[in-house]
């Protein structure tokens, strides 16, 4: 997994509640195309028009923000679809940290497997970092202080959990990890299939 | 000792507490599907992987799959190779998979109950979001992301942290013509999207345990459009019944002993949750959405909110975005507004029960002659239990698509979807903007709502329901 330590770049405020991962990547494009193809896809139905144009209007067609690491959103950034092509997309294009008053769970767990940063604020302190953003000021998010700095602002703490900030701080894979705990999963397997065979398929 | 039902499942499968409150948790079941699962082998094979146990480890084909009748594939080139690429792979890697030419083939949320996959006190997991609906039989079942596939496939493990517990009590009996869907919807409405995230969510109380299993799968189905990775009911002599004889289930001695321990699963009486919400079940009415979110449900002759009574501006500007998008005016009713597509299906409900229910009120009339109306029952064995019953022939009668298994228009992976400014009742259970095909207007209802509306050409409620109304 990518390591994240800091992120210093442009913020893109998508000020609205219950963005889904159907917004964020269409599921045409989940089925058709792999990693590494998405960042074209990343809000397609935000940033083009039927005729296939950018859509102006759309704040990630506008310089800077076409070139955001940061995104800053309402409740419940990442709600619905589990597709981790949700995250690639935002990484693919460029995002490093989602911040947002919260998130779905799944797309959550999600951004950690891809060393992408998702913060927890409340919606007061995003208010004050989007006024900055919005006029172009880079934001520095800092994990390993957990601490965030825009021009014009106090510097904002946000909470990490330790053990995640560790796992993303240094890139660490999961799997490998567990991989090493073999011995462990194949004893609970023997004593589990004596307590509960029915769950232990037996064709 | 005080215990939740989700706390002793959960109990009964952790390997080791690893750092910072996270567990090792053993998965008894693994389901699959071709949209997820062709890019996770792929790169559990790139690691050098082998898969830790194929013989808990299931596949089918839903999402990119034709729904044409005669299919075997995909109706395009790009899905054909998906499917033929997760049959190869199900095959080299020993992995069984339910196919269309040996009759198992369906929704992978369907299939799991029906083949007897989904047991009392599993943990299931799938990559996909609905996989709570298998925690209507009293499992840990939740969706997962591509890399969490990988680390299952890889270890048959899941790495969590304990989410927080949540009882929602329906008390009290519902009303005649008050579907699993109603109750949840209706729950949505009033707790909104994400009122249920970070929660495994128990239902419980008299509605739910008047709840047939399959209406307990359509409820515990939408806990995702709560928030919630997880819902679950506790396993009662109705999931034992339901059980009882099904493919991957425990037979004879092995089941009585089986029954015996999941028995000991509920709930105790002093378990603590926490946080507890009751609902009185019979206030309920048949429920609509109509905007773009599955929070924006009304009682279907409810009107439409008004933005400008909101007072919040970041939620008052979203009313009016999702007023737009779905061409409504603020305040208006939405009965009596023509339709174009019926859409009647998806892992929510297209099992037997739903399409009885919806036939019960197609039966011996016609879809109005500007709509497109479909049935794509979730797997095919619905499909033959259903033409077994002659439904088929009242849908087909009545000017409806009866089409072959999968997920279809529900998210239109395959090709399945709503065009461009239509407006769709739809048995599904996402309303998201283009979830249906791009620009296009769902509605989500009950199969009763859906069928009354392809009748009517419009959104219309059932009949009975304008005197109960009135008596009320």
């Amino acid at each position: 997994m990518k390591a994240f330590t800091v992120c210093e770049g442009i913020a893109a405020p998508l000020m609205r509640d219950n963005i889904d991962t159907d917004m964020i990547v269409r599921v045409e494009r989940i089925a058709q195309l792999g990693r590494g193809q998405f960042a074209p896809w990343a809000f397609e139905m935000a940033r083009y028009q039927a005729d296939g144009a950018e859509d102006r209007s759309f704040i990630l067609n506008q310089p800077p923000f076409r070139d955001a690491q940061i995104l800053l959103s309402g409740a419940n950034f990442g709600c619905g679809s589990s597709r981790e092509m949700a995250v690639w997309a935002l990484e693919e294009f460029g995002i490093r940290c989602v911040i947002a008053q919260s998130f779905g769970d799944i797309f959550y767990a999600n951004c950690l497997q891809n060393g992408l940063l998702p913060i927890r604020l409340d919606g007061a302190q995003i208010e004050s970092l989007a006024k900055p953003a919005l006029i172009g000021e880079r934001l520095r998010v800092d994990l390993r202080t957990r601490t965030i700095q825009a021009p014009g602002i106090d510097q904002i703490a946000f909470d990490f959990p330790d053990d995640r900030r560790e796992a993303l701080l240094e890139g660490i894979d999961e799997i490998d990890q567990t991989m090493k705990l073999n011995a462990r999963i194949l004893a609970f397997q023997r004593n589990d299939a004596v307590t509960r065979p029915w769950v232990y398929v037996q064709r | 000792m005080a215990k939740t039902l989700f706390d002793k499942i959960w109990d009964q499968h952790v390997i080791e507490e690893l750092p910072g409150g996270v567990s090792l948790l053993h998965v008894d079941r693994h389901l699959m599907h071709e949209l997820t699962s062709v890019a996770a082998i792929r790169q559990l094979e790139a690691r050098g992987a082998k898969v830790h146990d194929p013989s808990l480890t299931f596949a089918t084909l839903d999402h990119v799959i034709s729904t044409r009748p005669g299919r075997t594939a995909g109706d395009e080139a790009w899905s054909t190779i998906a499917i033929k690429t997760l049959r190869e792979q199900t095959g080299r890697l020993s992995i069984t998979r339910f196919d269309v030419d040996d009759g198992r083939q369906g929704i992978v949320h369907v299939i799991g109950p029906e083949l007897g996959l989904t047991l009392p006190g599993v943990l299931l997991v799938c990559a996909d979001s609905h996989t709570c609906t298998h925690g209507a039989l009293g499992a840990i079942a939740f969706g997962i992301g591509s890399t969490e596939q990988v680390h299952v496939l890889a270890t048959q493990t899941i790495r969590q942290k304990r989410p927080k517990t949540l009882r929602v009590r329906f008390e009290g009996a519902t009303r005649p013509g008050v579907e699993a869907k109603d109750m949840i919807l209706y729950l949505i409405g009033a707790l909104g999207t994400s009122g249920g995230t970070g929660y495994a969510i128990e239902y419980a109380g008299q509605a739910i345990r008047a709840l047939p299993v399959e209406a307990r799968l359509t409820l515990c189905n939408l806990s995702i459009e709560l928030g919630a990775k997880i819902g679950m009911i506790a396993p009662d002599d109705v999931t034992f019944a339901y059980i009882e004889g099904r493919d991957y289930a425990p037979a004879g001695a092995a089941l009585d002993k089986a029954i015996a321990q999941w028995r000991e699963l509920a709930s105790t009486d002093d378990a603590v949750f926490d946080k507890e919400i009751t609902i009185d079940a019979t206030l309920i009415r048949p429920q609509i959405t109509w905007g773009t979110s599955p929070e924006h449900v009304i009682a279907i002759d409810a009107q439409v909110p008004d933005p400008l009574s909101e007072p919040d501006p970041v939620r008052r500007e979203s009313l009016k975005t999702a007023l737009a998008y779905m061409q409504l005016t603020p305040g208006q009713r939405l009965d009596q507004t023509p339709i174009d597509r019926v859409f009647i299906g998806s892992c929510t409900n297209s099992r037997l029960s739903d399409l009885r229910n919806a036939a019960q009120v197609v039966k011996g009339r016609h879809v109005a002659a500007h709509v497109t109306a479909w049935v794509v029952p979730g797997s095919i064995e619905v499909k033959r239990d259903a033409e077994r019953e002659g439904l088929d022939q009242i849908f087909l009668d009545a000017g409806f698509e009866w089409r072959e298994p999968g997920c279809s228009m529900c998210v239109g992976a395959n090709g399945d979807m709503v065009g461009p400014g239509e407006r769709c009742v739809s048995t599904s259970n996402r309303n998201f903007v283009g979830r249906q095909g791009p620009g296009a207007l769902t509605h989500l209802a009950s199969p009763r709502v859906a069928a009354a509306s392809a009748i009517a050409g419009r959104i219309a409620m059932l009949a009975g329901e304008e005197e109960a109304e009135v008596g009320a």
